[in-house]
């Protein structure tokens, strides 16, 4: 799509990033046995597919409409920190793009600032900390680079740029949330949410450039 | 695992089936999501105080709900926060039009729901502030949490918080006399066993036969040292002495006493404890002006107490003495 994206494109693009929870969900919850609790694949998929079947029941939504409805059902779903984290998130992406019918490349890229802003907000996290925050980062940053092109290219950039973020993350000690608790232990290991962000934002990307 | 229940799953929602049924006069409770509101909210004109968390620790947070203490409460699975749309919604059913307090436990979890659950009331244009209670003075940095973990000093501060709306403090005042017993409150606890948390079915830690955790939370989360069993007289004082100095409690201070237990102690042994607690603050000069025994704030069937101090000046001393009328708490009325 090289203009902007209407409520159905949103509505697709979330349909393909549940699609990609699904099928990463094992690898998400193998990465945090290794240095949390073992549950962000389950509640992640668990989360997406709330939110799938309720894009089912109402077609007709904008782009924020969606978004809000995402970060509403996965605070109520996901649980644990990723519940309220990724809730955030969507829901200052969703407060950003207002009611508007179409988002062009400015207000996907601000959109994703927003959800940056929301996740740093809750969870206090600063990069290098071992959490969403290492991924959303550069991503944002990426985003902010590629301005001025189509709504793909800003999501692709996004999307390399948090894929390239997560092996960062592998020699990091965590310092913020439940792989904090393991100290020097959690270094080794890539962190979860870095992943399943990076997973949601080539998902995004994916679904723009179709 | 021998517990009275049908599926571990339902263990939350059945407990409150049978809540509703039997403080029907004081509370309603709705499903999905869970929460617990005064019969009567909202109540026009008043703030209204909510606190929640994990299950498992009853009668918190839903046994002091009712006239003079919480408007509303949030329970969650078994140790774990409960989610921001119910916050939410119960802040929602809570809210009387003059602002809305969330009490929060000082827990990752809790302050991550809670803070999302504010953001969320906001936009819908309920005025919401929050104070996080952080009293557990065992450990600075415990292994599950960020900083000093809320516990027994909660039970005080719903009390006190909540007299203070009732007699029709603004959010603001509310909120200011709720930090003023955070800012006076100290707590420490000891495990005598683990519990068992019905969905996983395992003790939550091991200890031996002859051996206590000091310093545990309310969740068995470690805490300062792991030593031998000893007399009542010398536990106690090991207990309170970190909490006398934290503070510090002083000569000439006046305090409620509050002792504990965890859920599997016996009030005989809770109140060999507090005669023990008492007698020792009486020798440094610290007059328990106010005292508390029982099981208030617990871990599911722990053998074991906790100790909370809070300074008491005359207003806190007047809110702590007002009539409240709860499940767990009532005088006055």
């Amino acid at each position: 799509m090289t203009g902007g994206c209407d409520g159905p494109s949103v509505a697709a693009a979330i349909r393909a990033v549940a699609a990609a929870i699904a099928e990463q969900h094992v690898e998400l919850t193998r990465l945090d046995r290794e240095i949390g609790d073992g549950d962000h694949g389950e509640n992640m998929n668990r989360g997406f597919k709330a939110v799938v079947a309720k894009l089912d029941a109402d077609p007709g939504m904008t782009p924020g409409a969606i978004l809000k409805l995402v970060a509403m059902t996965l605070m109520s779903t996901v649980g644990g920190a990723s519940g309220p984290l990724y809730g955030t998130a969507f829901l200052r992406a969703a407060t950003t793009v207002g009611d508007a019918g179409q988002l062009d490349a400015g207000a996907v890229g601000a959109a994703l600032a927003a959800a940056l802003g929301g996740v740093q907000a809750r969870g206090k996290a600063v990069p290098g900390d071992k959490t969403i925050v290492d991924a959303l980062v550069p991503a944002v940053e990426a985003a902010e680079s590629a301005r001025g092109n189509s709504v793909a290219e800003v999501l692709q950039a996004a999307a390399a740029a948090a894929q390239d973020a997560v092996a960062t993350t592998i020699p990091l000690v965590a310092r913020k949330g439940r792989a904090s608790y393991l100290g020097e232990r959690s270094a080794g290991h890539a962190d979860p949410g870095a992943t399943s962000t990076a997973v949601i934002l080539r998902a995004l990307a994916e679904a723009a450039k179709a | 695992m021998k517990k009275i229940i049908n599926d571990p799953g339902n263990v939350v929602s059945e407990a409150l089936i049978g809540f509703a049924a039997a403080h029907r006069d004081l509370v309603r409770v709705n499903f999905g999501p869970d929460y617990i509101v005064r019969a009567d909210a909202p109540v026009s004109g008043k703030v209204a105080v909510v606190s929640g968390g994990g299950s498992g620790h009853e009668p918190l947070h839903g046994g002091f709900v009712g006239a003079g203490m919480l408007d509303a409460a949030v329970p969650g699975p078994v140790f774990t926060s409960p989610t921001p749309d119910a916050v939410l919604a119960a802040t929602q059913a809570a809210d009387g039009g003059s602002g809305v307090l969330h009490i929060v436990k000082n827990y990752t979890g809790d302050v991550l729901n809670f803070e999302t659950a504010a953001e969320l009331a906001d936009a819908e244009g309920i005025n919401v502030s929050a104070v996080v209670i952080n009293d557990d003075v065992a450990v600075e940095d415990s292994t599950y949490t960020a900083g000093r973990r809320g516990v027994g000093g909660t039970v005080p501060l719903e009390k006190i918080t909540g007299a203070a709306a009732a007699r029709g403090d603004d959010l603001a005042a509310v909120t200011a006399i709720a930090q003023r017993v955070i800012g006076s409150v100290r707590s420490m606890g000891v495990a005598l066993t683990p519990c068992i948390v019905p969905h996983s079915g395992e003790p939550s830690f091991v200890l031996s036969d002859d051996e206590i955790e000091m310093g545990i939370g309310i969740h068995g989360e470690p805490g300062r040292h792991r030593i031998p069993m000893e007399p009542a007289d010398t536990l106690v004082a090991d207990l309170l002495a970190p909490v006398v100095e934290d503070l510090p409690f002083e000569r000439g201070d006046r305090a409620l006493l509050m002792v504990n237990g965890m859920g599997g102690t016996p009030l005989l042994e809770l109140y060999l404890a507090f005669g023990i607690a008492a007698g020792l603050l009486e020798k440094q000069g610290i007059e328990v002006s106010r005292s508390l025994v029982g099981n208030y704030i617990t871990s599911l069937e722990m053998q074991g107490m906790s100790v909370t101090l809070l300074r008491l000046d005359d207003e806190l001393t007047q809110l702590w003495d007002a009539p409240v009328h709860t499940a767990a708490l009532r005088w006055g009325m």
